[in-house]
């Protein structure tokens, strides 16, 4: 006997196997096994988050309530997935070259990287999806309360409310936890994606089993099933015309423009290839999804008695017939629908409502650059796990709020009807040249107030929000404009008068703005990258940037992307340009991979503002205006490469013209070492000529006099020979054998021998030191590293300019070894010296502090030496240099022998 | 006969065997130690010699050379240039500035007394 606690349980359960499926995939994705994750199989039921709880119990209630009509939404999508396959893959393809993180961005991306417009579909979408969630929540409650009210033995009802609220609270930390793991939003959330799929698997199983239990064991065979369904008052009532098209093509349109959809169709695909599976797949699902759901409609009327709920049906028929299990797997079928649908659609608006409001709103709010202080990363993931709360949230109150009144279908085809708002602006957009910002901006503003207006805001009941004279008589009694009989369109269905009016007036706005006014330079290069996707993927809008930028960019990327993330991709940049070090030259083929990069952290306008306050603006030349425009052919590919070419010779000339610089400041530092050596080595021999003729020839010198000009000469002399030392030091590093003495010692205690050798730590001079790894033990010469340690200490003691100098040293292991970054916080070193302050005999400025300026150019030779490297690490907070050991002279620590 | 020498040095040592070595002779030694203020030390103490080393903090020896003759008052005032760096072209532009003096370091004390000797009172 299946009691409520029962079935508690087993919801429990499956809740905790969910969490186990969504955490394994994670991790096996994670590990970079897993290729089954990558299949098509289950990209396709991932497609299958579209049957929601309203499809689930829904359909057998409308197919009740008004026949076949149930089919239209299954028909809609069918014909997509069918006819319209090429669209879908076009809108991939660009979904994936353009990085694109929501239907919000693709949008905005498409019309210039608006963000005004991305906003307006970020509203649309809440509130078109919070319904949705509502509806969800409402369906786990009902079918709940339908068990408990079958059971005798419950003592008490749980109430609606508490339900409603822990599956809200599970739903959102489920999707916290799988959907915000990483920033990256087009990244693929493997665990979520496995999840949802598993539970397409379980709804299908649920209700086919429930079909089957149906047919064979209550109405006694296919045969028999048929009589009844003949019989059937369902299968007398007729159908409206126009309703049937009006209701197909709105569940067509809403499948390419819910955010859901969106997200697992092209945000989570992981091959454009696993379409064409999905094209045949899918459709298939929902043929089965249908197949039992009229035999179930007409024997729950049938049998159950007179006045039950038609949406319970599903649920009804096992428990009427005491088949509690069947009962079980249905409650868990329907679960999983609703589940699914809310996770989903909370990460896609959630990524939508944080990179298209928050964010900007934030990047405005701390003086609108990425170069403050403070890591945007935490701000982003933060926003998107307020988001999803938030969005589960509103879906809960309009939950609370509407009573749960309003029969299943008819909330979500308002919702259908508000997303599907988007398809003009979207099929413009892929397919149109023309179709430009202004145009979309229109379409969609109309479109969006004619839905709230004559849909939405009716759906509520009358007198809710609309008052009764509104419906009756128009707003200030203007007739042509009562909500359901726009312009004197009386007698039509409520829905399809809206769907007719909302698409008919957001098509015709859209297209007229668009033909009248002018598209700006960055639309129309987006717009061909769109509508072209296929022809030429790689060519795009140029950005054009000098060198001192990249470390205005990289410090910015480090704020989004993570220090380490954003230092592999500019090394590996400036690598292919046959550059080392962090500092890629900003070429338009850079700055447009970054810009990706960004986008899929922060959507595409963001990405692409932040890089215009760097570089100062994407320019869009007359070659790149041409090569857009329909010329011929020729003309086209004349003027690419000749573009091409005249970019090559630039940056050709642009890196002779640095070695030169770099030659010619060479040679002035070579003549300025010859002045500054022959000084530093006259110096202190005056003093020591002056005062051995002041003791050799001067009468009657007291004691104290003569100890003290002893003194003076012994010092000097010591100078001397530490600069001689340091000089043959650096020319056998150069150029001799250099025997190293190989001990092994641990880090923390050469750190500590170094930073004691330097002068130690003082009030005037701070040391913070990071990292348990100063635990690792090495194994390389430890005097020969001490000795670059203290130069680098000692350095930031002697240089750093900032009122109470502090010096950070932080140890991490990476991929590359184990690197030791030495950063004060000082002004740093300008870009321009950055490139030579290792070579011999650089000083920075005219100091006097220092000593010939060998320091630095010792310590690149000595890591040299130890296989290891030092280099200066740009987009630091102040002066930072970064030493590296090779893997292979660390090692664990010690245990610590007897 | 109390005559007045302004050092202009910024080493610590040497400035103190220069003092050492004229205050013995019977000068009044006033020492001064970086280049951006030097000018206004010079109108200052309006010493009958100055004493300039080239590399200084702040300013070039050569620049205050050239103010120093280029003022009215100051004009006129012997200097003795002393200088660790010891090419022609420095000698060279010395000379142009309007040098009285110019010696390299090291030096020998006898020959710094014996110039500055000459440099006044001759």
């Amino acid at each position: 006997m299946a009691t409520l606690n029962v079935l508690v349980l087993v919801c429990l359960l499956y809740v905790a196997f969910l969490f186990a499926v969504a955490f394994g995939a994670d991790r096996a994705a994670r590990r970079g096994r897993g290729t089954w994750l990558r299949s098509p199989v289950v990209y396709t039921l991932s497609l299958s988050i579209y049957c929601t709880a309203w499809t689930f119990y829904g359909a057998v209630g409308s197919a009740a309530r008004s026949g076949l009509e149930f089919l239209t939404i299954y028909l809609g999508p069918t014909l997509v997935m069918i006819g319209w396959w090429w669209t879908l893959r076009k809108m991939v393809r660009v979904g994936r070259s353009q990085r694109i993180t929501s239907i919000a961005d693709l949008i905005s991306s498409r019309y210039g990287k608006s963000n005004l417009l991305a906003v307006l579909v970020t509203l649309l979408a809440v509130i078109g999806t919070t319904p949705y969630i509502a509806l969800q929540l409402q369906s786990v409650t009902l079918s709940f309360s339908t068990f408990a009210a079958h059971d005798a033995s419950a003592a008490e009802l749980p109430t609606l409310q508490s339900t409603a609220f822990w599956v809200a609270l599970g739903l959102a930390l489920f999707t916290i936890l799988f959907g915000t793991r990483n920033l990256d939003a087009n990244e693929r959330h493997h665990g979520v994606v496995m999840a949802i799929a598993v539970e397409a698997v379980v709804k299908l199983a649920a209700l086919l089993a429930v079909g089957i239990f149906v047919v064979w064991g209550l109405a006694g065979g296919i045969g028999p099933t048929l009589d009844r369904i003949d019989a059937s008052p369902i299968a007398t009532w007729d159908q409206s015309g126009g309703r049937w098209i009006g209701l197909t093509m709105l569940s067509a349109a809403a499948f390419l423009c819910l955010p859901r959809m969106f997200q697992v169709m092209v945000v989570e695909n992981e091959d454009e290839d696993h379409l064409r599976t999905a094209a045949w797949a899918f459709p298939g699902y929902l043929m089965l999804m249908s197949l039992f759901v009229v035999p179930i409609a007409v024997v729950g009327l049938d049998i159950l008695p007179p006045g039950s709920n038609p949406d319970m049906f599903v649920l009804t028929l096992p428990l009427q017939e005491g088949r509690d299990w069947l009962a079980i797997l249905s409650f868990i079928g329907g679960f999983s629908s609703a589940t699914s649908m809310v996770i989903v659609a909370a990460i896609a608006v959630s990524t939508m409502v944080s990179n298209h409001v928050v964010m900007p709103v934030w990047l405005w709010s701390t003086g609108g650059t990425a170069m403050m202080s403070g890591d945007v990363r935490h701000v982003a993931l933060l926003a998107r796990r307020l988001s999803i709360g938030g969005i589960v949230l509103l879906g809960y109150l309009y939950f609370q709020i509407s009573g749960g009144g309003t029969a299943l279908a008819a909330i979500g085809l308002v919702s259908f009807a508000g997303v599907a708002q988007f398809l003009p602006a979207l099929l413009g957009g892929l397919f149109w040249r023309g179709a430009n910002r202004t145009g979309a901006l229109a379409g969609l503003g109309v479109g969006a107030t004619v839905w709230l207006y004559c849909l939405f805001l009716p759906s509520f009941g009358p007198s809710m929000i609309l008052p009764q004279t509104v419906f009756d008589h128009g707003p200030f009694g203007l007739g042509w404009l009562r909500p359901q009989a726009l312009f004197g369109a009386v007698g039509m269905d409520p829905l399809v008068h809206a769907v007719m009016w909302s698409m008919m007036l957001n098509t015709a706005v859209f297209v007229m703005v668009s033909v009248m006014t002018f598209p700006r330079p960055v639309e129309r290069l987006q717009g061909a990258q769109f509508v072209n996707v296929f022809q030429h993927s790689g060519t795009a809008p140029g950005w054009s940037g000098g060198l001192a930028q990249s470390e205005d960019l990289l410090i910015m990327s480090q704020r989004i992307m993570g220090g380490a993330q954003a230092q592999a991709l500019f090394s590996s940049a400036a690598k292919r340009q046959g550059l080392a070090g962090y500092l890629p030259e900003p070429t338009p083929e850079f700055l447009q991979e970054l810009e990706r990069e960004l986008s899929g952290s922060v959507g595409a306008a963001t990405a692409h503002a932040m890089i215009s306050q760097i570089v100062g603006g994407a320019t869009v030349s007359v070659e790149d205006l041409m090569a857009v425009a329909d010329e011929t052919a020729q003309i086209m590919e004349y003027s690419s490469q000749l573009e091409a070419k005249t970019q090559e010779q630039e940056r050709t000339a642009r890196q002779l013209r640095e070695a030169y610089q770099k030659l010619t400041q060479l040679s002035v530092q070579k003549d300025a070492f010859l002045s500054q050596i022959s000084h530093e080595l006259r110096t202190p021999m005056t003093s020591i000529r002056a005062f051995s003729e002041i003791l050799r020839d001067t009468e009657g010198l007291s004691s104290e006099e003569k100890g003290k000009y002893a003194t003076i000469i012994h010092d000097e002399a010591i100078r001397l020979t530490r600069l001689l030392d340091d000089l043959l030091d650096l020319s056998v590093l150069e150029h001799g054998q250099v025997v190293l003495n190989i001990h092994s010692g641990r880090l923390r205690d050469l750190l500590d021998r170094a930073v004691g050798a330097a002068g130690g730590e003082t009030d005037m001079f701070k040391i913070e030191r990071h990292g348990s790894e100063e635990e690792l033990w090495l194994t390389t010469d430890l005097d020969r590293l001490a000795q670059v340690f203290i130069n680098l200490i000692s350095n930031a003691r002697k240089y750093c300019d900032a009122g109470k100098p502090v010096l950070t040293i932080t140890a991490k292991l990476e991929t590359a070894g184990l690197v030791i970054d030495f950063t004060d916080n000082g002004s740093g070193i300008p870009t321009d010296q950055q490139s030579v302050i290792f070579e011999k005999f650089s000083r920075i400025g005219h100091t006097k502090a220092g000593g010939a300026g060998l320091g630095l150019a010792i310590c690149r030779e000595i890591m040299a030496r130890l296989r290891g490297e030092i280099i200066y690490l740009p987009g630091q907070s102040g002066a930072s240099f970064r030493v590296i050991l090779p893997s292979e002279t660390v090692s664990v620590p010690h245990v610590a022998s007897a | 006969m109390d005559r007045k020498v302004l050092l202009i040095e910024d080493e610590p040592n040497i400035i103190e065997a220069i003092s050492f070595i004229l205050s013995r002779d019977g000068w009044e030694v006033k020492t001064h130690s970086n280049g951006h203020d030097a000018m206004d030390a010079v109108r200052a103490r309006r010493p009958d010699l100055v004493i300039l080393d080239v590399m200084l903090p702040g300013k070039s020896g050569f620049d205050i050379l050239q103010e120093i003759r280029a003022d009215a008052d100051l004009g006129a005032t012997p200097v003795l240039m002393l200088t660790a760096r010891g090419q022609i072209k420095d000698r060279e532009l010395a000379e142009k500035s309007g040098v009285s003096r110019y010696m390299t370091k090291p030096f020998a004390n006898a020959d710094v007394l014996e110039a500055v000797r000459s440099m006044v009172g001759s």
